[in-house]
């Protein structure tokens, strides 16, 4: 049943600030960003966090709890002793604005530097058809909900601020995977995917795929077929000539960008 | 968040913005750096043609046509980019397209809404939504959204409550997270500027000739607590619904009805107010998850409910109304799944209403699962694979968040406060509002689902509606021209004045005050009460009485802190907008001397005809703070769409 949880949450702003200890009550079958918002509710009013959804499906909480990178609204606190305190710290590889709460914006920075999709024209009857089988690739990928741990917890960003600019990460690797596999769009965004968006830098220690909430098997299919295909580009001009002159294969109707 | 470079991101990368923080004023928070003195006493301000308040399906829907129809727009975001409400619709989105059954066509979509929402709907927004949704959903294909398909490749398309035919084109039961990541992806592919974590405490009007008209909005930025006044001959609200004024919901946070407040505090009314959905089927155990949508495609998909007895109860609670479609026995409600011509919906398919009612029921019967809910079984009647398939997000967050795998075990669920019918009241082919210039979409709107609301509704709603809202927003700009209201510095400071009030109050009461969390929670605990699902005169009257106490003592708000990120203060101001949207709900609940969809009256238990034909219209009158209501005649269906009630 209930009892007194020990917590220590980081709290601070952009100059400082040190980890804080509480004891909150807590009850069965209870999160961690439960017993962060009674903490909240009774103890801190301005304590600063971001949530929404509360079920793992806008992906707002992220934090680290005793270092992990996680969402506070799927980390139950049954997965730890009664006895254990339990540290929640901002997530490392953003800028701190005040408490949990950090500065993402460079995610959305990156995702503006992605070119969208653009499909072939619909067919006659104003409809476009699509088989179940070539749009579960991307389906797999658009189940993510940008909560942004995988970039949190990648190494080549996460102590190493100078890298962000040249690196967009492993959420953004799963967008470009996405749209070259989309069965009907008109891009090839592989040179883009692996100059500007830094995809050479990822050497595939798959720590993201471990962080991730929705379980999407990040490196194994979107950053490692994405390479490959990258790659196939780079080394193998004869085939990418015949499929443009050939008009075979997928690659035929895409346009490099 | 600012999206913009010219926003404060761009500053704070300079890097000057940190070490100026130092130099804040100790109780409020307020910059007291030079850039405090400007013109405007150091209020950041922005002028755009339409400003759209909410970044949820409606709200990028408005943005992107307001945008493709020549304006300078600007999205304004309680939070993150993609994470509004949204994100939370699970089964699908309900368009007659006919891709599984070609049959299925606007009228018939139409008669099921206006049966859905007991013939209380706006004819007119209900025709509308029927014959645009096809198109809108194609178009979100067209930005990139990968919808589940059928055999032939088609966008697939699922059963939902209340639908004659399978409708709700879908994406396994994340079809909410799909088009708010397909419609945000357009918007940044069309650089429409986003002011992310940045709320919108007021509307600002100017008196013309014959009727209030908009000038802007006033807002703060969460993240630094520092204010931004827009100035916009054109506003779009679609700020989605109230739900965080109840106690169990699956609403997030940010539904604390800003958009009925602000709507109402510029002169606009509101209509149906009284019909709150309560989705029949929200997790109930562990209590922190209480409340949590649990879709109602496991019902469309094969799920059943049942009760502690083992029995498969919806059959008795089959009403008259919906008899002549509704299976009666086992076998043909089993017939259904595979052969609808044939066989009539099973009865765990009624609207949304109906079902919640049932349940509701059940459970204080004494007929109730050990946590409070009744069962609903999937796992008995489809396999493992199948399930794990059409409903991964349902089968994650059981296993998760309860310890129960509903493969194997069916969950426990009861009702919980989904979604607000009642909204703005808007003209349904401009969705302008009675200001002028201001304009109203998605759940804030009123009027397009009557007394109920059908599952997959919602998502097409805002879609059509956001798209038009948007249109409209522009073209008005664009009429409007140069000859705009503009903001006065007056309004201005006046704006400023309110929003500190929480701080004021606090030095003045010596910190002393009431927290505004307590009354969030003696809040939610009168409308759960008194305001829930069934409803009587008494209790009514005596919520009413309870929120009046409320206002007074929110009054007396006390917020420690200062301005940067601080969840106290932006409580105590959405708080305001709950506590006058309750009154609302709780004003129209009283007078509604029936029972109709989303309104379910113990005294007055059926429906009434006389009150069929009456919309509650309520507004603020200036200077108040008391809510009016009024009796207003339901704009009436002509003759040609009539007669598709016949059959």
């Amino acid at each position: 049943m209930g009892y007194d949880l020990k917590m220590r949450v980081w709290r601070g702003d952009a100059d400082g600030g040190e980890l804080g200890d509480y004891t909150v009550p807590v009850e069965e079958g209870e999160v961690v960003l439960d017993a962060i918002h009674r903490l909240q509710a009774t103890q801190a009013g301005d304590l600063a966090v971001r949530w929404n959804c509360k079920a793992g499906k806008c992906g707002s909480c992220s934090a680290e709890v005793n270092g992990r990178p996680r969402l506070m609204c799927m980390t139950r606190l049954s997965d730890y002793d009664e006895s254990e305190t339990i540290t929640v710290t901002p997530m490392r590889a953003f800028p701190v604005i005040r408490d949990l709460v950090t500065d993402v914006s460079y995610n959305y920075e990156k995702a503006k530097e992605l070119p969208a999709v653009r499909l072939t024209p619909r067919d006659p009857d104003g409809k476009r058809r699509m088989m179940q089988v070539d749009v579960e690739r991307g389906q797999e990928f658009r189940k993510c909900i940008e909560c942004f741990l995988c970039q949190d917890t990648c190494h080549v960003v996460r102590d190493h601020e100078e890298n962000k600019q040249a690196f967009a990460g492993p959420r953004f690797f799963l967008r470009y995977a996405e749209l070259d596999m989309h069965p009907l769009d008109t891009h090839d965004r592989r040179q883009l995917a692996q100059d500007a968006a830094g995809l050479g830098m990822c050497n595939i220690t798959k720590c993201c795929t471990e962080v991730c909430p929705e379980n999407i098997k990040i490196t194994d299919n979107a950053i490692i077929p994405m390479k490959e295909r990258v790659v196939d580009r780079k080394y193998d001009p004869v085939v990418w000539l015949g499929e443009k002159i050939m008009r075979r294969g997928d690659r035929a109707s895409r346009e490099e960008i | 968040m600012a999206f913009t470079p010219t926003g404060p991101h761009a500053e704070r990368r300079a890097g000057d913005d940190r070490r100026q923080s130092d130099r804040r004023h100790p109780m409020t928070g307020n910059r007291m750096d030079p850039g405090a003195a400007g013109p405007h006493g150091g209020i950041e301000r922005h002028e755009y043609d339409v400003v759209v308040i909410g970044a949820g399906g409606a709200g990028l829907r408005a943005a992107i046509a307001a945008h493709d129809a020549g304006a300078r727009v600007a999205v304004v975001c309680k939070s993150l980019l993609g994470k509004a409400h949204t994100v939370m619709a699970e089964g699908g989105i309900a368009a007659a397209m006919g891709n599984v059954y070609p049959d299925d066509g606007w009228q018939v979509h139409f008669r099921d809404t206006m049966r859905g929402g007991k013939m209380l709907n706006n004819w007119r927004m209900a025709q509308l939504h029927a014959q645009e949704a096809p198109e809108r959903v194609l178009e979100l294909e067209e930005w990139g959204a990968l919808f589940d398909r059928t055999h032939d490749g088609l966008i697939s398309q699922r059963d939902f409550g209340g639908h004659r035919y399978a409708r709700l084109a879908h994406v396994g039961d994340r079809t909410g997270l799909e088009m708010i990541r397909t419609l945000q992806q357009r918007a940044v592919d069309l650089g429409v500027d986003v002011f992310m974590e940045c709320t919108v405490t007021e509307l600002f009007t100017e008196e013309s000739a014959d009727r209030r008209r908009i000038s802007g909005a006033f807002a703060y930025w969460r993240e630094t607590g520092r204010f931004i006044a827009f100035e916009a001959p054109s506003v779009v609200l679609a700020t989605g619904g109230i739900g965080k004024s109840y106690q169990v919901t699956s609403n997030s946070w940010e539904y604390t009805g800003d958009g009925h407040a602000l709507a109402m505090r510029a002169g606009a009314s509101l209509i149906n107010m009284e019909f709150v959905q309560f989705h029949p089927t929200g997790m109930v155990w562990p209590p922190s998850v209480k409340g949590i949508l649990v879709t109602e495609s496991v019902r469309g998909d094969g799920g059943i409910l049942k009760n502690s007895e083992g029995k498969r109860f919806m059959f008795d609670y089959i009403p008259e109304y919906f008899k002549a479609e509704t299976a009666d026995t086992v076998e043909e409600a089993e017939g259904w799944y595979t052969d609808k011509k044939n066989h009539r919906r099973p009865p765990e398919l009624l609207p949304r209403d109906e079902v919640a009612r049932a349940i509701n029921s059940e459970i204080k019967a004494g007929r109730g699962s050990p946590h409070g809910g009744v069962f609903l079984d999937i796992a008995s009647r489809r396999d493992a694979e199948f399930i794990r398939r059409r409903l991964p997000s349902m089968y994650h967050q059981f296993k998760e968040l309860a310890d129960v795998d509903i493969t194997a075990e069916p969950m426990e669920v009861g009702p919980t406060c989904h979604y607000v019918m009642g909204g703005v009241e808007v003209d349904a082919d401009t969705e302008e509002s009675i200001v002028e210039g201001l304009y109203a979409a998605g759940e804030v709107a009123g009027g397009m689902h009557g007394s109920n609301r059908l599952g997959g509704n919602s998502l097409s709603d805002l879609l059509v509606f956001g798209r038009r809202a948007g249109h409209n927003a522009a073209y008005h700009a664009a009429k409007v021209g140069r000859r705009r209201a503009s903001v006065t510095d007056e309004q201005v400071k006046q704006a400023t004045a309110d929003a500190l009030h929480p701080f004021e109050a606090a030095s003045d009461s010596g910190g002393g005050g009431e927290n505004p969390y307590t009354i969030q929670k003696d809040l939610q605990d009168v409308m759960q009460r008194l305001v829930g699902i069934i409803r009587r005169r008494e209790e009514l009257a005596e919520s009413l009485a309870d929120i009046a106490t409320l206002k007074e003592r929110a009054k007396n708000l006390s917020v420690e802190g200062h301005r940067q990120y601080n969840p106290g203060w932006h409580l105590a101001l959405d708080l305001a907008n709950m506590l006058v949207v309750s009154e609302c709900i709780a004003k129209a609940a009283l007078e509604r001397e029936e029972s109709r969809g989303g309104h379910t009256r113990d005294d007055f238990p059926g429906p009434d005809d006389r009150w069929g034909a009456i919309n509650l219209v309520l507004t603020l009158p200036r200077g108040s703070d008391e809510v009016d209501l009024r009796h207003q005649p339901l704009p009436a269906m002509p003759e040609d769409l009539k007669k598709l009630f016949d059959q």
